[in-house]
């Protein structure tokens, strides 16, 4: 299936949905469905890294909260009282600017997928010429480094957090659209470009490269492949797309500070997701966030979140020991066994 | 204020703060030493590991207050169902990713997993509120001139080398201790002297498990605890280990008497919420400068 | 003639342990080179530090003419510097057929600079498949072959990085004789096609009848190199390693 039709595809479900929810006036939908929107993005983006090349991303909350205060700091910006002064007397003034702001929350998507890539860019370029393992746990030194950063740094709100009052609406060519459901459109269009990244790298050069540094990075040095220059691709793509799922969410929460935007859940979602749905294809992801999006919002609702997270540990470690491959690996051996 | 004046202050300060980093340094070394033996001799990376540490925390927590006995003795009576669990979480480890070559990835989604389990079923069981033990030495300081020395860190201090020297003395003087260092090393010729190796990576695993039962101990003697207290550990642990050379144990020893150091000045100095990103700043710094360590193998 | 290889007293450590002490090699375009010697002299990390998957500390590798230290890995491959591996390496989650397209997508046509069509490529995968014998088993996965089957892919891998230079490490440990023999005559036909090749063995009845010029490597140190018959005769490689 090409990349238009399956986009259409794409689009065209995500627009049932919404005109659906819209009609019978469901704001919850809008809600829950947008985190398993985001949950399906940082999915894909860990995936590219982790299934496609075998390296575990365990800051994805660091990409994620970079993307998210990009937006509360450019939010934050007053172009009109904002100085940069090199001395005492010479300050620089940004008043160009105003008309610009506040940013649009597509330009703020961009920018945050610019500043997470560039992180994701960096941090690889430190530490990806060392072990799988090293690369590890120096994501989880990232996220710390970072949520300390943030937490120290007032501009933003510092530990107490930051308020970013939601519009109730956005006026566009004259006509008002809610913006919970522009905010969720936004959100599919991030999804549907993700999930054709990942679908065409999969199919490409590129993703054929992946897949021997996965499987032996020796080996494919060896054979020719410039494991540093596509591993640092991955990080890259990967942190970019982190960091744009991030963008809106201070718009759509309209509370945001370090403890939950750096939150645990989002590292053990974005890994867990990716692995029970399987990471050998991009519908792995799609299909882990979805099922267990889906279900984590049903049991932050009737049970408690910290149960819900419980499972999600629980399922990690099942679907680790017994089906590596995920859901999509169970279905891939059975239609396999089926055709022998 | 004048410039003397606040040199004084300084001072004092300082030194403080240096005793109070290589006590720190001292605990440090020996919740580091568990992940010397998994990750620089087994080539583990568990980074679950510090769970295991807030999980003997918590049963010395919940034991010293019930029963009122020291939790000292309680990790040295836990001793045996950590090292046992530790086994237990080798063997799983091993059926089911170092036999199938799949270590890197799935090894470690399993171990952020026990983490991660861990870490939530103590939320359930104890809440999110900090706990804290009672023993005669928390409270009194000894005081030599103008440096204090809280009993509540000098002990568990003490404890911490008593425990890493006990560690590197079965490393060196024991037949099993050997062979683990030489399954580190060179897993076949290990198996050609008729040792299997798997067997002496489950002992090991299990030792490294079993000093997180005294580890924890130690840490709720020294702070109040809540389940992700474990999580900063993680880079502590970590940077300690790579800093200090994988596998080498007075390398560890150095590098976390360093690192408590840093950190207890930086929080002296410029608040204690800057002091997490010392440990995983010198990480990060470490691994892409330096990663053989300090020491360098 | 001018020297495709030129090893030039290079030396490698880690940490106390020398591995390699100044070491001095050349290899001729179209020569069958021998290397032997005892387990831990240093072979491997000489093919390393030559194919870049290890730094050596001092001295150079000269290949073709250029200094290649510092290099990567794939560069070097993509220079015509191609290795087997003692043990085989394969890519465990594609069929052969795509093991031998990885080197032809990442070097060849990196080299080349040319776009092959899809059929092209596929036609170069089955042509090196059969030359290894293995054109039945393209679509299967490595773990369905033999021992010497992935011992063949290993060289069809290397082979299908069109390299000048082959370095076959220990491709024939374990085998039966009539499977030496097959990868031998391999290796006699890549060189007949103008591949210079070095041959890493323990199995001197291989080793002599292929070499032109055998060198022999112990602790670390070079202690000869001439003719075969030379060299098994030389006091020193007798007592260090053949035995009497």
């Amino acid at each position: 299936m090409g990349t238009i039709k399956f986009s259409l595809i794409a689009i065209a479900i995500g627009a049932l949905f919404m005109a659906f929810a819209h009609w019978f006036q469901v704001d919850y939908l809008f809600f829950a469905c947008y985190t398993i929107l985001q949950f399906i993005v940082l999915a894909t983006a860990w995936n590219i890294l982790g299934g496609y090349c075998g390296y575990v991303n365990f800051g994805s909350a660091a990409f994620f909260a970079m993307g998210a205060y990009s937006s509360v700091a450019l939010h934050k910006f007053d172009p009109q009282s904002f100085e940069l002064c090199f001395t005492d007397s010479t300050c620089m003034t940004f008043h160009f600017l105003d008309w610009a702001f506040p940013l649009p929350i597509p330009v703020l998507i961009v920018i945050s997928g610019i500043v997470s890539g560039i992180a994701g860019f960096g941090m690889g370029y430190l530490t990806l010429r060392l072990r799988g393992s090293f690369f590890a746990i120096a994501t989880l030194a990232l996220a710390v480094v970072l949520q300390t950063l943030v937490v120290n740094w007032d501009f933003v709100g510092g530990s107490r957090g930051a308020y970013i009052i939601r519009p109730d609406n956005l006026e566009f060519a004259g006509i008002q659209i809610n913006y919970i459901e522009y905010l969720f459109a936004l959100m599919l269009l991030l999804t549907v470009i993700a999930l054709n990244t990942a679908r065409i790298i999969e199919r490409s050069q590129l993703g054929f490269g992946f897949a021997t540094i996965r499987d032996d990075e020796l080996a494919a040095e060896a054979c020719g492949v410039p494991t540093l220059r596509l591993k640092l691709i991955a990080t890259t793509l990967s942190g970019a797309f982190m960091g744009m799922a991030g963008a809106p969410f201070p718009y759509y929460i309209g509370y945001l500070q370090p403890a939950s935007a750096f939150g645990l859940e989002y590292a053990v979602n974005s890994i867990a997701m990716p692995m029970i749905g399987g990471t050998t294809s991009w519908i792995g992801p799609l299909v882990g966030a979805v099922l267990l999006g889906s279900a984590q919002q049903y049991a932050t609702v009737t049970i408690s979140s910290a149960v819900n997270l419980l499972i999600v540990g629980l399922m990690l470690v099942a679907f680790v020991i017994i089906a590596p491959n995920g859901l999509v690996g169970l279905v891939q051996d059975r239609l396999r066994r089926r055709r022998s | 204020m004048p410039v003397q004046a606040r040199m004084e202050i300084s001072w004092d300060l300082l030194l403080n703060a240096i005793t109070a980093g290589l006590l720190l340094g001292g605990f440090y070394a020996a919740v580091t030493a568990g992940i010397s033996i998994s990750f620089g001799m087994l080539d583990i990376v568990n980074i679950a590991h510090p769970a295991f540490v807030i999980l003997g925390s918590y049963l010395a927590y919940f034991i010293n207050i019930n029963f009122g006995v020291d939790p000292i003795i309680v990790s040295i009576l836990m001793l045996p169902f950590f090292y046992a669990l530790g086994t237990l979480v080798y063997q799983v480890y091993y059926l089911s990713f170092e036999r199938r070559g799949q270590e890197s990835l799935r090894g470690l989604a399993f171990f952020f997993g026990l983490l991660f389990v861990t870490e939530v079923t103590l939320i359930l069981v104890f809440g999110v509120d900090y706990r804290y033990v009672e023993a005669a030495y928390i409270g009194p300081s000894i005081h030599i001139g103008i440096v204090d020395l809280p009993l509540r860190m000098l002990v568990p201090c003490l404890v911490a080398l008593a425990l890493f020297s006990a560690i590197q003395l079965v490393i060196t003087r024991t037949f099993t201790g050997r062979a683990i260092m030489a399954v580190s090393q060179d897993q076949l010729a290990l198996q050609l002297m008729a040792v299997d190796p798997i067997r002496i990576k489950r002992i090991a695993f299990g030792l490294s498990i079993a000093t997180a039962a005294v580890a924890g101990a130690l840490l709720i003697i020294i702070q109040p605890v809540e389940p992700s207290v474990g999580r900063e550990y993680i880079g502590r642990v970590f940077a300690i280990c790579v800093l200090g050379g994988l596998g080498s144990m007075p390398g560890t020893l150095i590098a976390a008497l360093l690192l408590g150091v840093v950190e207890s000045i930086t929080a002296t100095f410029y608040g204690p919420s800057w002091a997490p990103a010392v440990a995983f700043g010198f990480l990060l710094l470490t691994l892409a400068f330096r990663p053989a360590g300090l020491l360098g193998r | 003639m001018t020297a495709l290889l030129h090893v030039d007293n290079i030396s490698k450590r880690f940490g106390g342990f020398v591995a390699l002490d100044g070491i001095e090699l050349e290899v001729t375009p179209g020569e069958r080179l021998g290397l032997i010697g005892p387990n831990g002299s240093g072979k491997s990390t000489l093919v390393n530090c030559i194919c870049g998957t290890l730094q050596n500390e001092t001295g150079s590798v000269v290949f073709d003419g250029q200094a290649i230290d510092g290099l990567a890995a794939h560069e070097r491959t993509h220079r015509g510097v191609a290795r087997s591996f003692q043990l085989p390496r394969p890519f465990h989650s594609m069929s052969l057929a795509d093991n031998l397209r990885i080197p032809l997508l990442y070097t060849v046509r990196a080299r080349e600079g040319m776009l092959h069509a899809h059929s092209d490529l596929e036609g170069r995968c089955h042509e090196l498949l059969d030359m290894v014998g293995l054109l039945k088993k393209a679509k299967q996965m490595p773990r369905d072959l033999t021992q010497v089957e992935m011992r063949k892919l290993e060289l069809a891998r290397a082979v299908a990085a069109e390299p000048k230079l082959l370095i076959a490490d220990e491709s024939m440990a374990g085998l039966s004789h009539s499977e030496i023999e097959d990868i031998l005559a391999l290796l006699v036909q890549l060189n007949e096609r103008g591949i210079t090749i070095i041959l890493i063995e323990h199995i001197m009845s291989a080793v002599m009848s292929f070499s032109q010029r055998l060198a022999v490597l112990v602790s670390g140190k070079k202690i000869a190199d001439g003719k075969p018959e030379d060299v098994v005769r030389d006091p020193e490689v007798v007592r260090a390693y053949l035995g009497q």
